[in-house]
């Protein structure tokens, strides 16, 4: 059963039939809301205008969106200048190549300089499909989780992005916000809450705790309720906000179930596992497994093919659930 | 800021010197030769082009003066020191533990810096987008001064930037470049050539000035004229003198990254004081 408390659209998850919409939709929307609501937000993107939904605003504010060119380190480093200047800048791109080119320019200009640039990369993960390896980004997450100052939000579906869009704009800090380009179940609601730095439990359980982020809450929410038919009881954490991590809401669960599955489309090492692993460690050390890329590339193919290849839906979720409680 | 003379400015200059001189032999680690050479610059930047106020540093009618190569920050540094934006005694705090002043510069560290910059290639950039910023908030009489190194021009990112301030003809933007003709692995045109540099940047659709850097008069003239220009960045190519004002440090690029040691302080000195020994000076 889904927590009341979380208000998504189903507490039927297997048979429910899910509306879909890529999250980067929602960032669009989100954005464009964000700019009507304070003059000081801007726009900023590399080339792909449409591909990253920030067209919507575009559209509305042309005198306030900034065509950069195919020229990542210039879309964050125009960004800083932006923000010193009283700006809220937004500037997007596919993650593969922001943050992937530009980390030292996000590091020293954004970061260390303290600008409360919000890097967008869309199209992050394997489901990004037959572009292949090269556009799908994986090791984003621990790019930006290890950087000084900066928020890393990773939304489970279009609302939740935004929501989060309009939380980042309103935030005074350096921010990164991950997107995935596919169309993904929506799967919470108006009503769902949202706030920067919260993790939340959307099916409680006591067997063991599984913890997601962005496109993969929704498998680990279809996991949790196969599961349950093997009297199995998955409590279910979304965190959409990978830094500042949640702590005091995974260790209560943790220190509960005693087991812990942590679950997301980028690689293991330094994303979001490695940050519960982090966590876990030090303050509450649990028996625990992580799914994800395994230290390897991606490649062609179509995203659910991908996803099943690559072991990132709800089938392979539940039996390395099931290896953990063996 | 009360307006000095042409030769108070001079003079000026070489007490900047003596103090970068006097802060890197303490310090004991540091870059010499870009802040030598650029002390003339400094001194017409602070001391007579810029609209600024110590005891505001941020005022916001200031014009905005970033240093893109920050490794040559100690120039910076004397300069704000003589301009009143802190004490004198502060200098000799560069690059220790505690100090405001970093070894690169940090925003968050001392009032007046505008950026945090070291890594080269960024200060263009940060440029043009507080330009777009001026212009979206109508503010039409603010500049944005931006100091780069000739060695930095290797880097990519410049000339991302130099595309954009075209593109978006932000003539709220006079770059300075300090034409030294060195960098840290020896002459520019050796590592890396840059020439003809003037004609790159006109390529890029910039309006281009040439000027003697180590000339304080003819700078200023050159910045009065960079404010006219209309519809176009303005870049000026400054050409200075690495090591400016100490004999055994001019134009040689081993003086790039190294500080002077106590007799070498001592002889930079001397040759301050006496223009390399043309002059007789009250100390000897």
């Amino acid at each position: 059963m889904s927590k009341s408390d979380s208000n998504l659209v189903t507490t039927k998850w297997a048979s429910y039939k899910f509306e879909t919409e890529p999250i980067r939709k929602g960032f669009g929307r989100g954005l464009k809301k964000a700019g009507e609501a304070n003059e000081h937000v801007v726009a900023g993107c590399a080339d792909l205008t449409d591909s990253t939904q920030m067209s919507l605003f575009k559209e509305a504010f042309p005198d306030r969106f900034i065509e950069i060119g195919v020229a990542e380190q210039n879309l964050v480093t125009v960004g800083s200048g932006l923000a010193a200047m009283g700006k809220i800048p937004f500037v997007s791109s596919y993650a593969a190549f922001s943050p992937g080119r530009n980390w030292e320019q996000i590091r020293t200009t954004i970061c260390l300089n303290d600008q409360p640039v919000k890097i967008v990369g869309s199209h992050a993960g394997v489901s990004v499909g037959p572009d292949g390896a090269t556009h799908q980004m994986l090791e984003d997450i621990a790019l930006m989780r290890v950087l000084p100052n900066m928020v890393v939000v990773v939304p489970g579906d279009s609302i939740e992005a935004e929501k989060a869009t309009l939380a980042l704009a309103k935030d005074s800090r350096p921010a990164y916000l991950r997107l995935a380009r596919e169309a993904t179940p929506i799967i919470t609601t108006e009503s769902s809450p949202f706030v920067i730095g919260k993790a939340y439990v959307y099916r409680e359980g006591t067997d063991l705790t599984i913890i997601a982020t962005g496109t993969m809450t929704y498998q680990a929410m279809v996991a949790a309720e196969k599961l349950a038919g093997d009297n199995i009881s998955a409590e279910v954490i979304h965190v959409p906000t990978i830094k500042p991590l949640d702590a005091v809401t995974l260790l209560a669960s943790a220190r509960k179930t005693g087991k812990v599955l942590t679950v997301e489309e980028a690689q293991i090492a330094g994303g979001l596992g490695g940050a519960v692993a982090e966590l876990l460690s030090e303050q509450a050390p649990t028996k625990m497994l992580r799914i994800g890329m395994k230290d390897r590339f991606g490649e062609s193919g179509k995203p659910e093919e991908l996803l099943e290849h690559f072991g990132l839906t709800a089938k392979h979720i539940a039996l390395q659930a099931y290896a953990l409680i063996s | 800021m009360p307006s000095l003379t042409l030769q108070q400015l001079e003079e000026k200059a070489v007490e900047i010197r003596e103090d970068i001189i006097r802060m890197l032999e303490h310090a004991g680690s540091g870059h010499s030769a870009g802040p030598l050479g650029l002390a003339d610059i400094f001194t017409a930047l602070y001391f007579d082009v810029l609209k600024h106020d110590p005891k505001k540093p941020d005022w916001d009618e200031r014009d905005i003066l970033l240093l893109s190569n920050g490794h040559t920050v100690p120039v910076r540094y004397a300069t704000m020191a003589h301009a009143g934006y802190f004490e004198r005694s502060e200098l000799m705090t560069l690059r220790q533990f505690g100090s405001r002043l970093q070894g690169h510069p940090e925003r968050d560290k001392l009032p007046g810096i505008e950026h945090t910059s070291g890594p080269l290639g960024c200060g263009l950039s940060q440029a043009a987008g507080m330009a777009l910023a001026m212009r979206m908030n109508k503010q039409t009489h603010r500049w944005v001064y931006v100091v780069m190194g000739d060695g930095e021009l290797d880097e990519g990112n410049i000339w991302e930037a130099a595309m954009l301030a075209s593109k978006y003809k932000l003539s709220n933007i006079i770059g300075i470049i300090d034409r030294n003709n060195i960098q840290i692995d020896g002459p520019t045109e050796s590592v890396m050539p840059l020439e003809d540099l003037k004609d790159k940047w006109e390529a890029f659709g910039w309006h281009v000035i040439e000027v003697d850097g180590n000339n304080i008069e003819a700078f200023i003239d050159a910045c009065a004229m960079a404010r006219a220009v209309v519809a176009k960045p303005v870049m000026i190519i400054a050409h200075t003198v690495p090591g400016k004002g100490v004999d055994f440090m001019e134009y040689d690029f081993h003086w790039h990254g190294a500080p002077p040691n106590h007799d070498q302080a001592k002889e930079a000195l001397h040759d301050l004081r006496t223009l390399k020994g043309k002059i007789r000076s009250e100390h000897e």
